[in-house]
């Protein structure tokens, strides 16, 4: 018995609407069923649910944009009771179960008393193989129905209004505690208890919760200093410092463990992730909202970047010849699906540059910079919708270049697919974003705070190029770096991209 | 009326007052554009109830400096209509409290002929008027209504608090081809200085930013600056850099400056004079609110004065106004403690 609240499909989620009911109530569900479509401002998510049972009552509408927590609909257990009625039906059974409740109250005491002989059986499931109730076994008092099974119901002593007030609330009375006559649950009890679960509203300011949705910090897992607990951003930075912490202890676990385990790398403190399983086609209006979305979330971003980051902007060319020669020596027995591409070897080149740089690898808090304890490169996806997402290859100052490759393609894909998990989103120390496939030579990118450099990567072309006093033709790449200069200066930014080209000369080092 | 206190003439030196530097605007103006006269209670032999326009009788003549009878809504509506047969005419009004008499003036027809008459009227008025307490005038001398100017469209207000603003915003706002409506704060007639930036010209649409700080953003107006930032000091030694915007322009209102500033601090207090309710300061809030609301990490906090007529008595009225104290105080709510 439980609810099915609206998932967080992602750290920045706030809110998600309701597209599409797959279930109705009556209906049994498995665990792990798909029984709702949520839209984000990301895509259509398919959403599964976490217990087995028989969807009791639905608490939205399709169309409905609900707080991430907000219960959805109601889950009972999966007892072969005849399915819930219409409106009409469930009114009276309620009716009929509070009428029944109300004088039980009085007379029975002892919560242990076994089932068979008491008043109460309005309240009470039936047993399983007893046969089909004439009326519609009312579920929705979590507190009589859980209590009920396996042994017997013990008897909850509550009047017809303080169940009411409690279904209201959408609090289980068996967790309250009485403090009326024998232990009854009084209308006091149930009134100063605060709404269950997500349904708490968490106490923050607006700086502090745009603050945390940028550097992807759960607020409910922050204390707040300010008046009355609220978080201040104050709180919020102090919190992702800390992560950060953690996080350098616990990716490279993570990452080696199990990398393709759904939700597992999420902070514990957050509910299981549903089970994204699929990027529905697009709807028009849905699909041009979403966009709509993502280009504010885009705007806002950018916008902030180039009002707060002062920029400079730094570029060189890059010989490519040993990094060609060597890709072709290293795709000549692969198959044509598993050839590796100029960008992978830039991604290693920029890791280890990453590496060796530290300046340029973390971020601007506090107006101060934060080095980051890892390389995790945010690597830039143009959606072919239009839009951008930057999901994350963590620990890629150590990965080879065949698995930032593959890393790399799949990251890709899934993001035009709409199926990155949250924990690929996020945790990003520096942003590559390479162009080079759309046929640019340069990108002069903008900074993603709180990050505070963009690594760019324009086509790899043939050039004529100087070598030696001698003019030949050669494969060159154009490398900029975008840094914000109140982390750095110029001359870490030329250190880095110094870096990126010794690096690329070598390409058996970068492979090893 | 009050007594004129010790003002001479024009100082010569750069050191001068408040009241000097209005004096010397004005002169400046009547010496530029024949077109431009002053009228109002007490202007001339008298020289003006707070001694603004003292000696300007004797130099430019009671042409241009014209006393009136005690009839508000009679010499503004004279100075409308001069203004719309091609004058450019000053009107002084006595204090804030007494312009209410004159308000259907201001309101119906100078602030409205340009858009009533589709733009074949316009009313190239300026009207000054003391506002504001703390000289123990008692309640029907010592409002603080900028606010409800600052309401009308179809004017512009303006709050020199500073004795740059004071010489230069003059010049300007007599080119300004529609009403505008000056208001100069009691308390700040004696406060001298030196005129800092020269007596170039200045813009009507800006408000400044009169001492930077990175966590707190006060933000005021008129006779509340000199409050606003001694709070600042009191701040400061706190270790709360306080930022301090003084908005000179009341109507329009410079957004882009007070937001920038809220989003440099993420807290703001705004300091005014007049009362809470429906305010000034209130529109203020709404606007950062509207505007900033993802840059606040505290509620914007107010400064105003108690919901009363202001008192006489000097205590009382001291304790009716906002004060350096009490500004420091909402500022260190709003940063929490934690400068």
């Amino acid at each position: 018995m439980g609810e099915f609240r609206m998932p967080a499909l992602g750290a920045d989620m706030v809110e998600g609407t309701l597209t599409e009911w797959l279930v109705k109530p009556g209906d049994v569900v498995a665990k792990g069923a798909v029984i709702a479509v949520i839209e984000t401002s990301k895509s259509d998510i398919e959403v599964e649910v976490f217990e087995a049972g028989t969807v009791t009552r639905l608490l939205a509408e399709p169309g409905d944009v609900l707080p991430v927590g907000a219960p959805l609909a109601v889950i009972g257990e999966a007892v072969e009771s005849a399915p819930v009625e219409s409106a009409p039906a469930e009114s009276a059974a309620v009716q009929s179960a509070e009428v029944a409740a109300a004088p039980a109250a009085e007379t029975v005491s002892a919560a242990t008393e076994p089932p068979a002989s008491t008043v109460p059986a309005a309240v009470e499931a039936p047993p399983p193989g007893a046969g089909v109730a004439p009326l519609p076994v009312r579920t929705e008092v979590d507190a009589s129905a859980q209590a009920t099974r396996p042994a017997g119901p013990p008897h909850l002593e509550a009047g017809p209004l303080v169940r009411h007030l409690a279904h209201e609330r959408g609090i289980d009375l068996a967790t309250v505690h009485g403090t009326g006559r024998g232990g009854r649950v009084t209308r006091a009890d149930v009134e100063q208890l605060p709404p269950p679960g997500n349904g708490i509203r968490i106490r923050a300011t607006p700086y502090a919760r745009r603050l945390a949705a940028e550097l992807r910090v759960e607020l409910a897992t922050v204390h707040g200093t300010g008046r009355d607990g609220a978080i201040r951003a104050a709180d919020v930075r102090g919190a992702s410092a800390r992560r950060h912490e953690e996080e350098a202890v616990r990716y490279p676990a993570a990452h080696k463990k199990a990398p393709e385990r759904r939700g597992t790398d999420r902070t514990p403190q957050a509910a299981p992730a549903p089970t994204v399983t699929a990027g529905r086609p697009a709807q028009g209006g849905a699909s041009g909202r979403r966009t709509a979305a993502m280009r504010r979330a885009i705007a806002e971003l950018m916008s902030r970047s180039k009002r707060e980051v002062p920029h400079y902007y730094l570029s060189t060319t890059i010989d490519l010849t040993a990094a060609t020669q060597w890709l072709h020596r290293a795709n000549r027995d692969r198959a044509p699906g598993e050839r590796l591409v100029p960008a992978a070897l830039l991604l290693a080149a920029t890791a280890r540059a990453a590496r060796e740089v530290p300046e340029l690898n973390g971020f601007w808090q506090e107006d101060a910079f934060v080095p980051a304890d890892a390389v995790h490169l945010a690597v830039a996806v143009s959606l072919r919708g239009g839009g951008l997402l930057t999901p994350v290859i963590h620990d890629a100052d150590r990965l080879s270049p065949q698995d930032l490759m593959a890393r790399l393609k799949d990251l890709v894909q899934r993001a035009r697919r709409g199926r990155l998990r949250a924990s690929e989103l996020s945790g990003g120390t520096l942003t590559v974003s390479n162009l080079g496939d759309q046929g640019v030579e340069s990108v002069l990118g903008v900074i993603h705070p709180p990050q505070v450099a963009l690594a760019g990567f324009g086509a790899v072309v043939e050039r004529p190029w100087a070598y030696d006093g001698m003019l030949g033709v050669r494969p060159v790449v154009t490398a900029t770096l975008s840094g914000d200069h109140r982390a750095t200066d110029g001359a870490v930014g030329a250190r880095f991209l110094t870096a990126v080209d010794r690096l690329l000369q070598n390409p058996e080092g970068l492979a090893s | 009326m009050n007594n004129v206190s010790n003002a001479s003439g024009v100082s010569k030196q750069t050191k001068l007052t408040y009241r000097e530097a209005l004096r010397a605007a004005l002169r400046d103006a009547l010496a530029a554009d024949e077109r431009v006269f002053l009228m109002g209670e007490d202007v001339g032999k008298y020289g003006g109830a707070f001694g603004v326009s003292l000696g300007l009788v004797e130099e430019f003549g009671t042409e241009r400096v014209r006393d009136t009878p005690l009839s508000e809504s009679a010499f503004t509506g004279m100075g409308i209509g001069a203004a719309i047969a091609g004058l450019r005419p000053i009107v002084e009004i006595m204090t804030v409290n007494f312009s209410m008499l004159a308000l259907d003036q201001i309101l119906n027809n100078a602030a409205t002929l340009r858009h009533m008459s589709n733009g074949q009227l316009s009313v190239p008025l300026v009207i000054r008027m003391t506002t504001g307490a703390g000289r123990q005038l008692a309640a029907q001398h010592s409002h603080s209504l900028e606010g409800w100017y600052a309401h009308i469209p179809g004017i512009r207000v303006l709050a020199p608090a500073t004795l740059r603003d004071a010489r230069a915003m003059l010049a300007p706002a007599l080119a300004d081809p529609d009403p505008v409506i000056i208001f100069e704060h009691g308390s700040l007639y004696n406060l001298a200085g030196e005129l800092d930036g020269g007596e170039g010209p200045v813009d009507l649409t800006s408000a400044a930013v009169r001492r930077s700080g990175t966590d707190v953003t006060l933000i005021t107006y008129g006779g509340s600056l000199p409050k606003t930032l001694a709070a600042a000091d009191l701040l400061a030694a706190d270790g709360i850099e306080a930022e301090v915007i003084d908005l000179r322009s009341l109507r329009p209102l410079d957004d882009a400056t007070i937001m920038a500033s809220v989003a440099r601090t993420h807290r703001a207090v705004v300091v005014d004079e007049a009362w809470r309710t429906g305010s000034l300061a209130a529109e203020i809030t709404a606007r950062i609110t509207e505007q900033a609301f993802y840059e606040l990490d505290a509620p914007v906090g107010r400064v105003c004065s108690a919901e009363v007529p202001i008192p006489y008595a000097g205590h009382l009225e001291e304790a009716a106004l906002p004060q350096a104290a009490g500004i420091a105080a909402a500022a260190r709510e709003a940063v929490g403690g934690h400068g």
